[in-house]
């Protein structure tokens, strides 16, 4: 379990943005931030868990224990996985609904928005929509059991 | 007129993106557009805006004659025979979808064939797609070689008396190449197929001439040629367009109407229903006429030479590999770099003020064919500059050592 809320941790990721004066330095920041992302095991690599970009590939996989969802997750492009390390870092490890309700403005604050539109050149957007979904459906999962 | 006097045209070449000069290099997408068709547009709606065709005041005439001379000008430009051959569309998307909906729902039945290249445009596939499905006819596909030209040997196997229509590119968009289309056309010709010739990338670059080439129906887009977009237009051989059923109903395309019975207007307003994108419509004469002003012959010169220049100054670059080296090719590089995602260089040459595109081009088969997921293409038009490639190969030098 994160012991930091969601908010804490998108406020350190727009500080440590901050302190960047360059483009280069924040997309060198985001390069190494996807260099770095555990490695996704290929049995994950599947069609059913692809997100498909217009252009790049990302793979999702979540889990759910002890009312905690931990998100895992890869792409062919480097940019693309910095991204995404960055959204696991902000939303695995807390509850459903903390991840539901998670506003994800450092986004827009670290001037990353133009990789959030929805144009068909990324799957930023569709990305987060998937681990809202994950999140509701153990949501969900977790109601049914305690109404049994 | 020198590159740089012509620069001067383009007032959108005059900006910075993130800081820097815009280095435009998706040209293959969409042109950018000289003042006078800005002007043209702005012109139209501040003096003569009206609807055509209809009505007798001052304005409306103004605005028809305007209108009825870009389709003169569009005439001209591809070589038509008679002006009644050509139609207005949105683009080259609409105007391959007139042809699948009216002469291709009339004349294509199950069993038949329809063959396309593996280099087409999704807007050359899908329509077709849909048409096969529908009749219960076939798509047969002519294969891409290695080096991004077409097998000749196989499109003249796959030709048979059950070939109805051959839809085929002239420029592909993804790899450059220029397809022998008239020979493609005499071979269709000869079992009776007839052929539409997708011309959205060659009609910027190549002399169109619709009698010589003898293809039975011709697309291009406004967009292309440094015209507005929304505006387009499909040729079709007069005795075609004739026989051909109505696309869409409406005002415009009809002689008379009653309840009963309708009567449809002759060519080329048959095909053209409700009011036409005026504006931009007009304003593709300037475009036509931009062109016609700097001459084809020497826009082709001056990019030939930009495109030998890139391939030399980009191939240099370690692990670069060039998708598509056809003979015959105009002036846009694709390219793939070992280890690296294309989208990854397409992000880091935004921040650098260079537009490339970088993905599948809308042709999703071709790269599925060459086994990567998409290139980055730079796509050169008349006003670009060797000094820009420069910059390009600079700029790639320093993405690279980014993500590497």
């Amino acid at each position: 379990m994160n012991v930091r809320s969601i908010a804490e941790i998108e406020k350190e990721i727009v500080e440590d943005f901050a302190l960047f004066d360059s483009w280069e330095d924040k997309y060198e920041y985001i390069i190494d931030l996807g260099k770095k992302l555990e490695v996704l095991e290929d049995q994950y690599k599947i069609e059913e868990n692809k997100i498909k970009g217009c252009q790049s590939t990302v793979w999702l996989t979540a889990s759910y224990e002890d009312g905690i969802v931990v998100f895992k997750a890869d792409s062919d492009a480097v940019i693309v996985k910095g991204l995404i390390s960055m959204l696991i870092k902000v939303l695995s490890g807390h509850s459903p609904e903390d991840i539901l309700t998670a506003k994800m403005d450092f986004i827009a604050e670290i001037g990353m928005m133009t990789h959030l539109a929805q144009t068909r050149s990324n799957g930023l957007l569709a990305m987060i929509k998937q681990m809202k979904n994950y999140a509701l459906a153990y949501k969900m999962m977790q109601e049914g059991e305690k109404n049994k | 007129m020198t590159v740089s006097e012509l620069r001067g045209q383009f007032p959108i070449l005059g900006r910075t993106v993130k800081g820097k000069p815009l280095v435009y290099f998706d040209n293959a997408a969409t042109s950018q557009k000289p003042q006078s068709v800005i002007d043209a547009l702005s012109h139209y709606y501040s003096h003569y805006n009206a609807n055509i065709h209809r009505g007798i005041h001052t304005l409306a005439e103004e605005a028809t004659l305007a209108y009825e001379a870009t389709r003169f000008a569009v005439q001209e430009f591809v070589g038509a025979a008679f002006v009644e051959e050509i139609i207005f569309t949105r683009g080259t998307t609409e105007a391959i979808n007139l042809v699948a909906y009216t002469w291709g729902r009339e004349n294509i039945d199950a069993g038949d064939e329809i063959i396309i290249s593996g280099m087409e445009h999704h807007s050359n596939i899908v329509p077709w797609q849909i048409l096969c499905e529908e009749k219960g006819a076939i798509l047969k596909v002519i294969p891409v070689k290695d080096n991004g030209e077409l097998a000749m040997n196989v499109y003249q196997e796959l030709l048979s008396n059950k070939t109805k229509l051959v839809s085929i590119v002239q420029v592909s968009n993804s790899l450059g190449t220029v397809n022998s289309v008239k020979e493609m056309i005499a071979a269709a010709h000869r079992v009776g197929a007839k052929v539409l010739v997708d011309g959205a990338q060659s009609a910027v670059h190549l002399d169109i001439d619709v009698q010589d080439m003898d293809c039975d129906f011709f697309a291009f887009s406004g967009h292309k040629v440094y015209g507005p977009t929304g505006v387009g237009a499909l040729y079709g051989k007069k005795e075609l367009l004739e026989n051909m059923p109505v696309f869409q109903g409406g005002g415009e395309m009809i002689k008379e109407v009653t309840f009963e019975k309708t009567t449809y207007n002759d060519l080329p307003y048959k095909y053209e229903a409700g009011t036409p994108n005026i504006a931009d419509t007009i304003a593709l004469k300037t475009a036509l006429d931009f062109i016609k002003s700097v001459g084809k012959d020497r826009i082709r010169k001056h990019e030939a030479e930009l495109l030998a220049y890139a391939t030399t100054e980009l191939e240099a670059i370690p692990g670069l590999k060039i998708i598509g080296n056809a003979k015959d090719k105009v002036s846009l590089v694709s390219f793939v770099i070992e280890g690296v995602h294309p989208q990854d260089i397409g992000v880091l040459l935004d921040n650098m003020g260079i537009a490339v595109r970088t993905g599948h081009h809308c042709t999703q088969p071709l790269m599925k064919r060459f086994g990567i997921p998409g290139t980055v293409r730079a796509s050169f038009a008349l006003y670009n500059q060797k000094e820009e490639i420069d910059v390009l190969v600079t700029c790639l030098h320093k993405a690279l050592k980014m993500l590497l």
